[in-house]
C-alpha cells in the first residue's frame, strides 16, 4: 500500500495508464491510501501504518469477528457505523476511523470487559511482558476498571497434553488456539464448552490435545492462558535475548527466533515466512532445544586407549586423526577413506568436509546419506519450491507421511487441500497424516509402486486431473525396508508420463539437501552410503569418519551397519554426543550444536537460510568446518577458512547452484535465497526384478514416527516420552491370521533375523502388509531389513 | 368455537375476524391429515403447482407476507435475493421460537402442522429450493412429535417427496431438532447448528444466508408462521390477503400475550390495524388486566423488546409504528406486568435469561451481559448503590453505543427514542441482555433507588461496616 501520487504526466504522447484492478481508494483516519482489493480493513489499516487493536485477528486463520476489540467505526456511504475490521474488506471510497471517540469508547470497552475477569496475575505470568492483553490494555484500554464483583474461576493450570497447560481463568475466549488446532492442524482437539459467562476453551473427556503442533497454540495465545511445559516460569520475557534463525530438526526450513537468557536456550518461536512456514513450527522443531544443554553433551574430545575413551586436548586429538588418515591412506589409498554425514550441520560444515574429503585427503567414498535417502541424480531433476507445490492443481505425493518426517510441509500442503488450491493424488503402502484430505490415494503393495502409478495415470479422473496444470511430485523414501529402487521407477513411471512435472525431494535430515549440493556426495567413481557400508563390512575402509553419523541408528539395514562398523579399521567421529557408533570411534571430537555455531542451512526445495548463533558452545567443542580445517591444515593444505562468512563465500563463488547466496544477498533476504538446481548425475531407471509375496507372509513397512530414540529427541525431556515405542501393526483383519491376541509380543522373522514385538492392529496399515515404526524402543526392525534386496517379506508368528 | 386442549391459551376466540392461520385450531384433530383434507389442506399447494414458480413468487411479493420472526422483512423481497445459478438452494424453517414470552409458533406446528409443510412445499415451489429442513426447537416434544407424524403421513400421500402430485417439482423435508439454545433461533447461528457445528452466529456480511448459507450454498431462512400463511393466499389470492391489515402490514399476525391478564394466549389479530389496548382489554382477546388491577408496563414485543408504557396503548400492531415510538414488534409477543410488579426484580428476570443465553462469542454480551446481571443482582438484594445504577447504564453502553430506544412517558416528561439501537456484537443477544434493564431504569427509576443500600453512618476503617437495607 502507498498513498496516492498525483500524476503529473498528462501529455498526450504518455501511455494510457491502466488503473490497478485490484486497487481500491479508501480513507484511513482521514489520509488516503490505496489498499488491494479484498484486504480486511484491519490488514488495509496496517499496512497503512495505522494499528488497530486486536485479539482474535491472525493474518493465517479465517477471521471470526469474536473478541470485538477491532471495533472501528466504518463509513460506507451510509453514515459511520461500528463494525469489526477483522471481518470486513475494503470498498472504493470507504471512510475508516480507528481514533474517533466512538471507536475508542468501544476499544475501552472491550478491554474493560476482557479484563473484568482476567487475573491480574501478571507478575507470575509467562506471557507478562509479551501479552497483546498487557500491551493493548496500555495503547487502548480505560486505564481502570469499574469492575467490583467476583471474578470467574477454574482449576489452574490444567494439563491438555504432554506439553500445553491451560489456565481457563486468563483465557480471553479469543478461539485462536481453537482455530488453529481445527483450521491449520486438522487435529481439531481443543473446543468451546458451556456457553455465556462459563465458555471454557477444553478438551473432549479423555482426549488430550496431543497434536503435533500444539506449541503453535501457545505462542498465538494473545494471554497467558496456554503455556508449554518445557518454558513454564523459565524466564521473563524481557530477559530474554533472541536471534532469527532456521530450524534444523527436519529439511523444511521453518523460520524461528531462537531465544536465550543467561547463555541458556530456553524457547524456540516460529517466525512468518511467507514461502515456507507461516509462522507454524511442530512441536518436535520447538521443543527440541532442550537436548542442546543437556548433560551428556560432549565437552572435550576423546581418544580411545586400552581403558576405553580418554578426554584430551584439541591438539592431542587432532594430531590422533591426522595419523589415523595418514596411516589409513598408506595402507589403502586415498580412497580406503570415507566419510559420511554431513546432514546434520550446515552448510559451511559441509563444504569443508566434502573439501577435506575430495581435494586434501583425496577420496571419492563420500556420502551425507544413510542408505535411506534417494540417488542424488534425482536432486538434480526440475524443482519446485513449497510456495510453488501449494499452488500446483496437482499435487502427486510418492513419499512418506510427510506429517511425520516433514510436520511443517505437511500443513502447507494440507492447507493447499482443504482451501481447494491442490487435489492431492497419493500413492502410499500405508494410510498417512494427508490420506484423509487426498483427492485421490493409491495403495500398493512395498516394490510395485510403479505399476500403481502406471496403472493410476491410465484412468480417465487421474489423467483428466495430471492434464489441468502444473503437475509437482513430492518423492522421498515411504519405506525403509524396501530399497530406494522401487520409488525411483515409479517416479521414472511419472515422469516419463508428465514430462513438465517438476519434483520436490521429500528427505528428512537438517540439511541433508545442502550437504548433498556443496559436495557431501560421491565423487567420480565413488561409493554412495550403501557402498560405503558394504566396503566397511568387508574390510576395505581404513579409516570411517563419520561427521555427525550414527549409522547405528539411522541407517535401516542394522546388520549391515553393524558390521560396517566392526568393519571399518579406524574411526573418526565427530559428534554433539556419545551415542551406538561414536562409542566405537578411535577419536571423537566434540561438535557444537545447533544455535551454538552461525552458517547457512537448504531445505528441501533448495533455499539457503541463515542460522545464528545464540549460545555459547558447550565445553570446547568446535563447529565441524573448524574441525575439518584443522585436520586439512595438519595435512598440508590451508583451506583458507577463518571464519563461517569465509566460506559462506566460497560456497557462493565455487559450487553450481549456489551463486546467488552471498553473505550479503543472505543479509537482505529473510526468506532466503533460493538456489537454482544443477544437474549432479543421471537418474539411472532401475530394472526391478520383483518375488511374488509368499501369501503366508506380510510385506514390510518400516517408517518413521515424529518421534523417536534419535538423539535430539532421546535427550529432550518433555518429548522423550511422546515416542510412542515399538510394535508390529497390521490391518485389523489380518489380526486373525497371527493367531496373537492384540498387545501379545510376537516374533517377526524373515530369512536373516528374528525379532520379537507387541503386536497391534492398525488399519492405516494395508492388509497383507506390516508396519514397523523405526528407531523406536523395543526390538529393532532394521534387523529384518537387507539393504540388497528390493522389499522385505516377514513371517508374523505368535510365541 | 372455542377448544380447550389448554388452557394457558385459547388462542381463537375468534369473534367475526378472519382466520388465516388459525381456522383448523378449533378441531380437536386439527393436526392429522384428515382433517387437513376436509378443510381445504393442500389446495393451497394444488393451487400453487398449477402456476408458474415465478407467477406463485410474485403472488407473495404482492402481498407482502412480512417476516413474522421478529425483524418483519418480506419474504418474497427475501425469496428474490438468493443467487440464481447456485445449486442447490435450501429452505430452512426456523422453529426454534425461544423468545420468552413467545409461543406462537409452538402452537402452530403442535395445532396444524399439515399447514406449515404445505407453506414450505409453497415457498420451496416459488423460490426454486431444491430441499427444506425443519428445525424445530429442542424442548417442544408435543411440536416435534405432531410434525413428525404429519410428514409421514404427507410423504405417504405423496405431498411431499419426488414428483409432488403429479408434477415435476419434487422436495424433501428434513426434521432437525435443537438442543436448547436460545441464540439458535438467530438465523446464522441456527444454520451452523443444522450444520452441527456450535450453535454461535456468524457475522452478516459475509454470512448472509440467502448468498452463504446452509453448507455454504444460498439459503432462505423463514419463520413457521411466515410459511404457515402461504397455504390461505395460494388459496385466496394477494388481492384478499392485502384486504386484511393495513397497507404496510397486511394480513393477521400470532400474538402471544402472558402476564398479568385475565386471559393470556395466542391470538390471531388482525395486522396493522388491531391496538394494545384492543388487545389486552378486549373482550374478543385478554379481557382486561388480572383482578382489575392497573397496568403498569408492558412489553410489546418479546423478551428482548423496550418495555412500553400505558401511555402507548392505542398504538397498532404495526413494526414500524413500534419502531417509532422506541421498540420493537419482534416475534409478536405481549408481556404484561400489572401494578403489583418489582420492576428491578423483572429487569433481573429477563437479563438472568439472556446473559445466561450468551453463546459467548462476543466479549460484550459474554462479559457485559453477567456484569449487568451481578450488578442488578445486588441492587435486587438491597446492596446496590447510586453508583451501581449510573454502573448498569454505562455497561450497557459498551454492548449498544449510543442512544438506546425507550417509549415516551407524560410522567417523566420524556420523548421516545425510535429503535433501532447500535451494538459491537454480532446478534442481538447481547443488546437483549441490556434492554430490559435500560427500560426499566429509564421508566421506572424510582423503584430502583428505593432499593438501594442506606448507610446509618459514615464507615470508618477498622469498624464493621453496619449497611441497613431499606
Amino acid at each position: 500500500m502507498t498513498t496516492t501520487e498525483s500524476n503529473d504526466v498528462s501529455s498526450d504522447d504518455s501511455p494510457a495508464v491502466i488503473p490497478d484492478p485490484n486497487a481500491v481508494s479508501v480513507i484511513i483516519n482521514g489520509k488516503q491510501f490505496i489498499a488491494r482489493q479484498g484486504d480486511l480493513i484491519i490488514k488495509a489499516a496496517e499496512d497503512a501504518g495505522v494499528y488497530i487493536p486486536r485479539f482474535c485477528y491472525h493474518e493465517r486463520m479465517s477471521p471470526v469477528g469474536m473478541c470485538r476489540m477491532c471495533l472501528v467505526e466504518v463509513d460506507t456511504g451510509r453514515g459511520p457505523a461500528l463494525m469489526p475490521s477483522c471481518m470486513f474488506p475494503v470498498a472504493p471510497g470507504m471512510v475508516v476511523d480507528t481514533e474517533s471517540p466512538v471507536s475508542k469508547a468501544a476499544q475501552e470497552g472491550v478491554i474493560e470487559l476482557l479484563l473484568a475477569n482476567h487475573p491480574l496475575d501478571c507478575p507470575v505470568c509467562d506471557k507478562g511482558g509479551e501479552c497483546p492483553l498487557q500491551d493493548q490494555s496500555f495503547s487502548h484500554g480505560p486505564g481502570e476498571s469499574r469492575y467490583v464483583e467476583e471474578k470467574r474461576h477454574y482449576e489452574k493450570p490444567i494439563p491438555i497434553s504432554e506439553l500445553v497447560f491451560l489456565d481457563r481463568e486468563r483465557c480471553i475466549l479469543c478461539d485462536r488456539c481453537t482455530r488453529f488446532a481445527d483450521e491449520v492442524a486438522g487435529d481439531a482437539l481443543i473446543h468451546f464448552t458451556s456457553r455465556g459467562n462459563t465458555t471454557q476453551v477444553i478438551t473432549f473427556p479423555d482426549e488430550p490435545f496431543s497434536s503435533y503442533f500444539s506449541g503453535n497454540t501457545v505462542q498465538i495465545c494473545p494471554v497467558g492462558a496456554l503455556t508449554a511445559k518445557p518454558y513454564r516460569f523459565k524466564a521473563r520475557p524481557w530477559d530474554l535475548e533472541e536471534a532469527e534463525s532456521t530450524c534444523t530438526s527436519c529439511a523444511v526450513g521453518c523460520r524461528i527466533a531462537v531465544q536465550s537468557s543467561r547463555d541458556e536456550l530456553l524457547r524456540y518461536q516460529g517466525v512468518d515466512s511467507d514461502p515456507v512456514n507461516w509462522g507454524w513450527l511442530c512441536d518436535k522443531g520447538r521443543f527440541g532445544f532442550e537436548g542442546i544443554k543437556h548433560d551428556d553433551r560432549l565437552t572435550t574430545p576423546l581418544v580411545r586407549t586400552a581403558q576405553g575413551h580418554e578426554a584430551t586436548s584439541w591438539n592431542a586429538a587432532s594430531a590422533a586423526a591426522v595419523q589415523l588418515i595418514t596411516d589409513a591412506i598408506a595402507a589403502g589409498g586415498a580412497s580406503s577413506v570415507a566419510v559420511l554425514g554431513g546432514a546434520r550441520g550446515n552448510n559451511e560444515d559441509a563444504f569443508a568436509w566434502a573439501r577435506l574429503a575430495h581435494d586434501v585427503i583425496g577420496t571419492p567414498n563420500v556420502s551425507a546419506q544413510f542408505a535411506d535417502g534417494l540417488p542424488v541424480g534425482v536432486l538434480g531433476m526440475p524443482r519446485a519450491t513449497i510456495d510453488e507445490t501449494a499452488a500446483a492443481p496437482t499435487v502427486i505425493l510418492l513419499a512418506p507421511d510427510l506429517k511425520e518426517e516433514l510436520p511443517v510441509l505437511y500443513l502447507r500442503l494440507r492447507d493447499a487441500a482443504v482451501k481447494h488450491r491442490s487435489r492431492v493424488i497419493e500413492f502410499a503402502p500405508k494410510a498417512s497424516g494427508l490420506t484423509r484430505y487426498a483427492w485421490r490415494t493409491v495403495f500398493y503393495e512395498p516394490g510395485t509402486q510403479a505399476e500403481a502409478v502406471r496403472a493410476a495415470l491410465a484412468t480417465t479422473d487421474i489423467a483428466a486431473q495430471v492434464a489441468m496444470g502444473d503437475v509437482v511430485i513430492v518423492v522421498g523414501r515411504a519405506n525403509l525396508a524396501e530399497s530406494s529402487a522401487p520409488t525411483v521407477a515409479a517416479l521414472h513411471a511419472l515422469v516419463a508420463a508428465l514430462p513438465n512435472a517438476r519434483v520436490l525431494p521429500a528427505l528428512r535430515r537438517g540439511n541433508v539437501m545442502g550437504a548433498i549440493s556443496v559436495g557431501m556426495r560421491p565423487g567420480k567413481g565413488g561409493l554412495d552410503s550403501r557402498g560405503i557400508l558394504n566396503a566397511a563390512a568387508d574390510g576395505k575402509i581404513e579409516c570411517l569418519i563419520l561427521v555427525g553419523a550414527d549409522p547405528l541408528a539411522d541407517v535401516p539395514d542394522g546388520d549391515l551397519a553393524r558390521r560396517a562398523m566392526a568393519g571399518a579399521r579406524r574411526i573418526i567421529a565427530v559428534d554433539t554426543f556419545i551415542n551406538a557408533s561414536s562409542a566405537l570411534a578411535d577419536v571423537v571430537f566434540p561438535a557444537a550444536a545447533y544455535a551454538e555455531k552461525s552458517g547457512t542451512t537448504t531445505n528441501i526445495e533448495g533455499r539457503v537460510t541463515t542460522l545464528a548463533q545464540k549460545v555459547t558452545v558447550t565445553g570446547t567443542s568446535r563447529p565441524d568446518w573448524m574441525v575439518a580445517g584443522d585436520l586439512a591444515l595438519r595435512l598440508g593444505t590451508d583451506l583458507g577458512f577463518r571464519s563461517v562468512d569465509d566460506i559462506t563465500a566460497s560456497i557462493a563463488a565455487t559450487v553450481d547452484g549456489f551463486e546467488d547466496v552471498t553473505p550479503l544477498a543472505l543479509a537482505h533476504a529473510p526468506n532466503g535465497v533460493l538456489t537454482s538446481v544443477v544437474v549432479m548425475e543421471p537418474v539411472v531407471t532401475p530394472s526391478i526384478v520383483l518375488a511374488e509375496r509368499n501369501s503366508y507372509d506380510f510385506r514390510l513397512v518400516v517408517s518413521r514416527k515424529l518421534y523417536d530414540q534419535a538423539i535430539g529427541t532421546s535427550t529432550s525431556p518433555s518429548l522423550s516420552p511422546l515416542a510412542p515405542g515399538g510394535a508390529v501393526f497390521v490391518h485389523s483383519l489380518d489380526v486373525a491370521r497371527v493367531g496373537s491376541a492384540i498387545g501379545a509380543s510376537v516374533k517377526v522373522s524373515t530369512p536373516k533375523a528374528t525379532i520379537v514385538l507387541p503386536l497391534a492392529a492398525d488399519d492405516s496399515v494395508q492388509r497383507g502388509t506390516a508396519w514397523i515404526p523405526f528407531n523406536q524402543s523395543g526390538a529393532n526392525p532394521g534387523d529384518l531389513i537387507d539393504a540388497a534386496a528390493i522389499v522385505t517379506d516377514v513371517r508374523i508368528e505368535s510365541i | 368455537m372455542t377448544s380447550t386442549t389448554y388452557a394457558h391459551a385459547p388462542g381463537f376466540v375468534a369473534g367475526d375476524r378472519p382466520q388465516i392461520v388459525t381456522s383448523r385450531f378449533e378441531y380437536d384433530d386439527s393436526y392429522t391429515l384428515e382433517r387437513a383434507l376436509a378443510t381445504d389442506g393442500y389446495a393451497g399447494l394444488r393451487a400453487a403447482l398449477g402456476r408458474s414458480a415465478t407467477d406463485v413468487h410474485d403472488e407473495v411479493k404482492t402481498a407482502t407476507v412480512l417476516g413474522r420472526g421478529g425483524a418483519g422483512f418480506p419474504a418474497g423481497t427475501k425469496w428474490g435475493l438468493t443467487p440464481q445459478a447456485v445449486w442447490p438452494r435450501y429452505l430452512v424453517v426456523n422453529g426454534d421460537e425461544s423468545e420468552p414470552g413467545t409461543y406462537k409458533d409452538r402452537l402452530l406446528m403442535e395445532r396444524d402442522p399439515h399447514q406449515l409443510i404445505e407453506g414450505c412445499l409453497i415457498a420451496c415451489y416459488a423460490a426454486g429450493l431444491s430441499q427444506c429442513f425443519l428445525y424445530i426447537r429442542g424442548e417442544m416434544a408435543l411440536a416435534q412429535e405432531r410434525v413428525a407424524a404429519a410428514l409421514n403421513e404427507a410423504y405417504a400421500a405423496g405431498y411431499v417427496g419426488s414428483n409432488i402430485l403429479g408434477s415435476e417439482f419434487s422436495v424433501d423435508i428434513v426434521l432437525h431438532w435443537g438442543a436448547g439454545a436460545y441464540v439458535v433461533g438467530e438465523e446464522t447461528a441456527l444454520i451452523e447448528s443444522l450444520e452441527g457445528n456450535r450453535g454461535m452466529p456468524r457475522l452478516k456480511p459475509p454470512f448472509f444466508p440467502a448468498a452463504i448459507g446452509l453448507y455454504g450454498k444460498p439459503t432462505i431462512v423463514n419463520n413457521v408462521e411466515t410459511l404457515a400463511n402461504l397455504p390461505w393466499l395460494m388459496r385466496n389470492g394477494a388481492a384478499a390477503y392485502t384486504a386484511i391489515g393495513s397497507a404496510t402490514s397486511p394480513g393477521t399476525r400470532m400474538v402471544a400475550v402472558s402476564g398479568h391478564v385475565k386471559r393470556p394466549g395466542v391470538y390471531e389479530i388482525i395486522n396493522g390495524t388491531t391496538t394494545f389496548r384492543d388487545l389486552l382489554y378486549s373482550d374478543e382477546f385478554c379481557g382486561g388486566i388480572r383482578d382489575d388491577n392497573e397496568l403498569k408496563a408492558f412489553v410489546p414485543g418479546g423478551g428482548s423488546a423496550p418495555w412500553f408504557l400505558p401511555d402507548q396503548l392505542d398504538i397498532p400492531f404495526e413494526g414500524r409504528v413500534i419502531g417509532a415510538a422506541g421498540s420493537m414488534a419482534g416475534s409478536g409477543a405481549v408481556m404484561v406486568m400489572d401494578h403489583t410488579t418489582d420492576i428491578p426484580m423483572a429487569a433481573l428476570t429477563l437479563t438472568r435469561f439472556y446473559a445466561h443465553e450468551s453463546c459467548g462469542k462476543c466479549t460484550p454480551c459474554r462479559e457485559g451481559g453477567t456484569w449487568l446481571m451481578r450488578i442488578l443482582d445486588r441492587v435486587v438484594a438491597g446492596q446496590g448503590t447510586q453508583r451501581d445504577l449510573d454502573q448498569l447504564l454505562e455497561v450497557g453502553a459498551t454492548i449498544c453505543p449510543g442512544d438506546f430506544p425507550h417509549a415516551s412517558s407524560e410522567r417523566l416528561g420524556i420523548a421516545a427514542v425510535p429503535f433501532p439501537y447500535k451494538m459491537t456484537t454480532i446478534c442481538f443477544v447481547g443488546p437483549s441482555a441490556y434492554t430490559p434493564v435500560h427500560s426499566a431504569l429509564t421508566l421506572f427509576r424510582d423503584e430502583f433507588e428505593a432499593k438501594l443500600v442506606r448507610r446509618t453512618f459514615i464507615p470508618v476503617t477498622g469498624i464493621p461496616v453496619t449497611a441497613v437495607a431499606q
